[in-house]
């Protein structure tokens, strides 16, 4: 009788279970994002909107994460802080987002910051600002390089060529005047001395006044731009017209075939770090890189009839980090998948090779970076 | 020399920007008393069809009619949906709705193409110009020569047309101009169709120097109302002015002083200005009916 | 703009009372923090713009660069509290004590222009305000912006959107009250009436600057009030609240919900303001619907949301017009 008894009750027991068993997986994984979709930093969000919705829709045909499927809701912040953070909290209240991937700017990221950290959601931000990681943030990452990796990857090759004068042009934005203030501090480091500061705005016309002001500034011998978007085109479209013969660097918001397309003949010559995904045909084979960006190289150019481009990239990464810390912590529990994200080790992405840590929000290191030199309209590897 | 020869060749090429974009504000401001906030728009639908046609394959002055074809038919529906049916209403209410107006057309736009930047080949060519150890883009010449004829055409079409001095009269008094058989309806319209166009050519001159994108029209409307104010409301020659006041102002701001703060120099010199000149350089004194 | 005394009062005790009810019975349909959080941003918006239709609806003039003195409020209260360590309260009122200095300073030389001069001229004051921000990172943290603590007040911290909820409710019914009294107080009668027709006022000896300047003060101050609670609520603020994007958005809501009608100004802020929250389904075509909704309600109620309710409201019940 009491052996029936213990057997029925097990019975029910796993069926209970198996029951509950089901009921999780059908549950689907939810991916909260706000992006700049619209808005100054449309350049950038809108491709990140794209590259989320392609490889969430790619992911559930293919039968999900772990047999649920992920259900994407995006969010358009137009580039204000103020709305992001709105939408941060609708995502997480309303919408009950397991992870937040976003953040198009670093205002925005910043903002929003203020609602996922309390709140516990982990957040992988798409945006640039070294502020997002450092000081390191509980439940916040992020995927893109940050600012101040890009002028150290400049700086150093600036000195590998003896250049160690250095004009700073930057626009008055977040991107350009976060680079700008990184640039000021990291140069001593290299031996660089910044002897002019000039600064535009995103939208102006001409920047022919800083230039000449540039120009006319005793032992210049190089000139660092840091922008996005037409600003950079427009200061190497000036800087051929003044004949300026000083080397010209970019930033790495101008990594993609737009800018040569915008600034034409006049890109001749520029250098600028980029990731891996921009030169994917230039790299080793066998560098670890190539499959991966090669292939999402493919699939965006083939999806969306337009060049790729390094946000897209990042997009993917936060996408594909996010997953595969779903996958290892084998839940959508928000603290354990905190921690498998913070775990993520040699994640080999669009932006490089992802080995975050407890004091690493970011895991890239300047061999992400690859100098690159504009030669006849197209990229060429210099390092 | 050759170093401010170069700002005032910088100012120059921006604030003729600017000055067209001045121009459409004041056509309509003169037909209607309205300040049109779409001006921008119609600036960047009229770069931006341009560029996406000629991307496409279209020739360039296929593109360049189409482009102002479109830009016009866009001004002309505006005016006759939006404009007229509010036309008795506050000046701040109409100043809403061409705002309302304006985020339509830049949501229209990023429907309609995309959000990226678009480029156009310069028209003659990209060699520089040396002038006295400076340097100056053949295309700005083409913004400046393009800017005199619009200014031209206009002049002798306000001044010497029986149409055009009658969209002057009804500026200076709509209910005179009606009991003097004028059309004032034509004549709103006609403005709006005309500043369009002005808007049109302007984006299409303007786009090989500083590309376009869905968005380009926000700061030149900013510019233009400004250019328009500055050079007192109502005056075609005084937007233009104004125009190149500001960019002048902007290109030695930042060579001389600081360029972080090019634009609040300008601001601050428009500011003195109307402290001084409540009425803009060449603005007509207002006159109050008691 | 000519009301009987009794019906002024009608709008005084009714409009109060049924604001009260709206703002005590809303949060029962609130699911959760974000609809508070909503809340707030709209209440904020409505003191502002309450404060904003002082200037341009009975005014009669225009600022299109509120947004100004909105973000100096909040750096003021930002900068002194997060860097210098200054209690919340006392920065707020330092804050809005300057930017009503500032405010007066400007307001006379400015409001000898008209019309779109004077529409020039703030909106120039505006952006040198928004571009001085983005420019002097040392103190404002530049175009990437500043955190900023949390609002306390004598040790108690404000810091769910619930108690922020609580809190802007009653500031905006103070807020409400306080314009309501200017406006059928001597002074208020005294703008009426040169708004109406001011060479009449000044022969009859109304002092029209003095109290056009007034109005400038008191709007500029309600702004630097709620820069500075928005803030410490938000923890976290930009330079693009000084933009001119910002500053047209409180112009709009204040068109919108009515000129010259305080409720109408409390109606626009809070459509304006949930309106894009609504319009999230429309995806791309959001900033089509946006614009679209804004010429329809100008062009259809050319006097605005609140004014043409009401006039349709008593053709409804037969009233005499």
């Amino acid at each position: 009788m009491r052996g029936l008894k213990t057997l029925a009750s097990l019975a029910v027991a796993g069926c209970a279970l198996a029951v509950s068993w089901t009921a999780q997986a059908a549950d689907p994984v939810k991916i909260g994002a706000f992006l700049s979709v619209t808005g100054p930093a449309s350049f950038l969000g809108e491709p990140e909107k794209k590259t989320l919705e392609m490889y969430v829709d790619r992911l559930n045909k293919q039968g999900g994460v772990q047999g649920r499927k992920i259900e994407l809701t995006v969010y358009d912040d137009g580039g204000a802080p103020d709305k992001a953070a709105t939408f941060a909290k609708r995502l997480i209240q309303s919408d009950n987002v397991d992870i937040l991937i976003g953040g198009t700017t670093t205002g925005t990221s910043m903002a929003a910051i203020k609602i996922a950290d309390p709140a516990g959601v982990p957040f992988i931000s798409l945006a640039g600002g070294i502020d997002i990681v450092d000081p390191v943030k509980k439940w916040v990452f992020k995927t893109p390089h940050t600012d101040r990796m890009a002028a150290e990857k400049v700086f150093s090759d600036m000195k590998k060529r003896g250049l160690t004068k250095v004009a700073l042009i930057s626009e008055n934005a977040g991107f350009g005047k976060s680079g700008h203030d990184q640039s000021l501090l990291v140069a001593p480091q290299y031996g660089i001395e910044i002897v002019a500061d000039e600064v535009y705005s995103p939208k102006d016309p001409d920047v022919t006044a800083q230039l000449t002001k540039i120009k006319n500034t005793a032992g210049v011998q190089a000139i660092f731009n840091f922008g996005f978007g037409q600003g950079p085109a427009i200061v190497t479209k000036n800087y051929k017209q003044l004949g300026i013969t000083q080397p010209l660097y970019q930033s790495h918001g101008v990594a993609s075939k737009d800018f040569i397309r915008l600034a034409g003949d006049a890109s001749e010559g520029v250098r600028l770090p980029a990731a891996g995904l921009v030169i994917a045909e230039q790299l080793a084979a066998t560098d670890p890189q190539k499959p991966v960006v090669t292939a999402f190289k493919k699939d965006y150019e083939a999806a969306f009839k337009s060049e790729v481009s390094t946000f897209a990239g990042h997009a993917y990464d936060g996408l594909q980090i996010a997953l595969a810390a779903i996958q290892r912590a084998g839940t959508s529990d928000k603290a354990k998948v905190r921690d498998e994200i913070e775990k993520t080790s040699g994640y080999v992405g669009t932006g490089g090779i992802v080995s975050m840590s407890a004091t690493d929000h970011m895991g890239l290191n300047l061999s992400a970076f690859h100098m690159v030199e504009i030669v006849k309209g197209d990229w060429k590897m210099v390092d | 020399m050759a170093e401010l020869l170069q700002y005032l060749f910088a100012g120059l090429t921006s604030g003729a920007i600017y000055a067209l974009a001045g121009l459409g504000f004041a056509i309509i401001y003169n037909a209607s008393h309205v300040i049109n906030f779409a001006q921008g728009e119609f600036i960047m639908i009229g770069g931006m069809a341009t560029a996406t046609l000629t991307a496409a394959g279209v020739p360039l002055p296929a593109a360049i009619l189409a482009a102002m074809a479109l830009t016009m038919l866009v001004g002309v529906a505006l005016e006759k949906f939006a404009i007229e049916p509010a036309r008795n209403a506050d000046v701040v209410t109409i100043i809403i709705i061409t705002i309302g107006a304006s985020i339509f057309l830049r949501g229209a736009a990023q429907v309609v193409w995309d959000k990226e930047f678009h480029a156009l080949a310069p028209f003659s060519g990209e060699t520089p110009i040396r002038i006295l150890g400076a340097t100056l883009m053949p295309q700005s010449l083409w913004v400046f020569g393009v800017s005199m004829a619009a200014i031209a055409a206009l002049w002798w079409f306000f001044n010497h047309t029986l149409f055009g001095k009658a969209m002057l009269a009804t500026s200076f008094n709509r209910l005179a101009a009606q009991l003097m058989g004028i059309g004032v309806k034509k004549v709103l319209l006609v403005s709006f169709a005309l500043s369009a166009l002005l808007g049109a050519v302007g984006g299409i001159v303007v786009t090989p120097i500083a590309f376009t994108n869905y968005e380009a029209g926000i700061m030149l409307g900013l510019k233009g109302f400004s250019a328009a104010v500055l050079g007192g409301l109502g005056n075609g020659m005084g937007a233009v002015v104004g125009g190149l006041i500001v960019g002048i102002a902007e290109a030695l701001g930042a060579g001389y002083v600081s360029s972080a703060y090019k634009d609040a120099i300008a601001f601050v010199i428009i500011l003195f200005v109307l402290f001084f000149m409540p009425n803009g350089l060449f603005g007509k004194k207002g006159v109050d009916r008691v | 703009m000519s009301m009987t005394k009794s019906s002024l009062l009608t709008a005084r005790v009714g409009g109060m009372a049924l604001l009260s009810a709206v703002l005590a019975l809303a949060p029962l349909g609130f699911a959760n923090a974000y609809y508070y959080d909503v809340a707030v941003g709209a209440l904020f918006n409505a003191i502002i713009c309450v404060g904003l239709n002082l200037l341009i609806g009975y005014g009669g003039q225009i600022s299109l660069g509120h947004g100004a003195f909105f973000a100096l409020g909040a750096y003021g209260s930002a900068i002194a509290t997060s860097r210098w360590g200054v209690p919340p309260l006392a920065a707020m009122v330092a804050s809005a004590t300057l930017v009503g200095l500032m405010a007066f300073v400007i307001a006379r030389p400015i409001l000898r222009l008209k019309g779109h001069y004077l529409a020039m001229a703030t909106l120039g004051i505006g952006m040198i305000i928004y571009i001085v921000l983005k420019t002097e990172a040392q103190w404002t943290g530049g175009p990437d912006g500043m955190g900023v603590d949390p609002l306390a007040v004598a040790g108690l911290a404000l810091s769910t959107d619930r108690q922020w909820y609580w809190l802007s409710a009653a500031l905006l019914l103070l807020a409400v009250w306080l314009s309501l009294n200017l406006v059928q107080s001597p002074v208020g009668r005294a703008l009426r009436a040169g708004h109406g027709a001011e060479i009449g006022a000044q022969v009859v000896g109304v002092d029209t600057s003095h109290y056009k300047v007034l109005m400038f003060v008191v709007s500029a101050v309600f702004a630097s009030v709620v820069g500075s609670l928005f803030a410490h609520k938000n923890g976290f603020i930009t330079p693009d609240i000084a933009s001119f994007h910002r500053s047209i958005e409180l112009v709009t809501m204040v068109v919108l919900g009515g000129m010259a009608s305080i409720f109408g100004s409390v109606l626009g802020a809070f459509i304006l303001t949930l309106l894009p929250q609504m319009l999230t389904a429309f995806d791309d075509y959001e900033a089509m619907i946006f614009g679209a909704i804004m010429m329809g309600t100008m062009i259809f109620l050319p006097k605005g949301l609140l004014p043409s309710l009401i006039l349709l409201i008593r053709k409804r019940m037969g009233g005499r017009s």
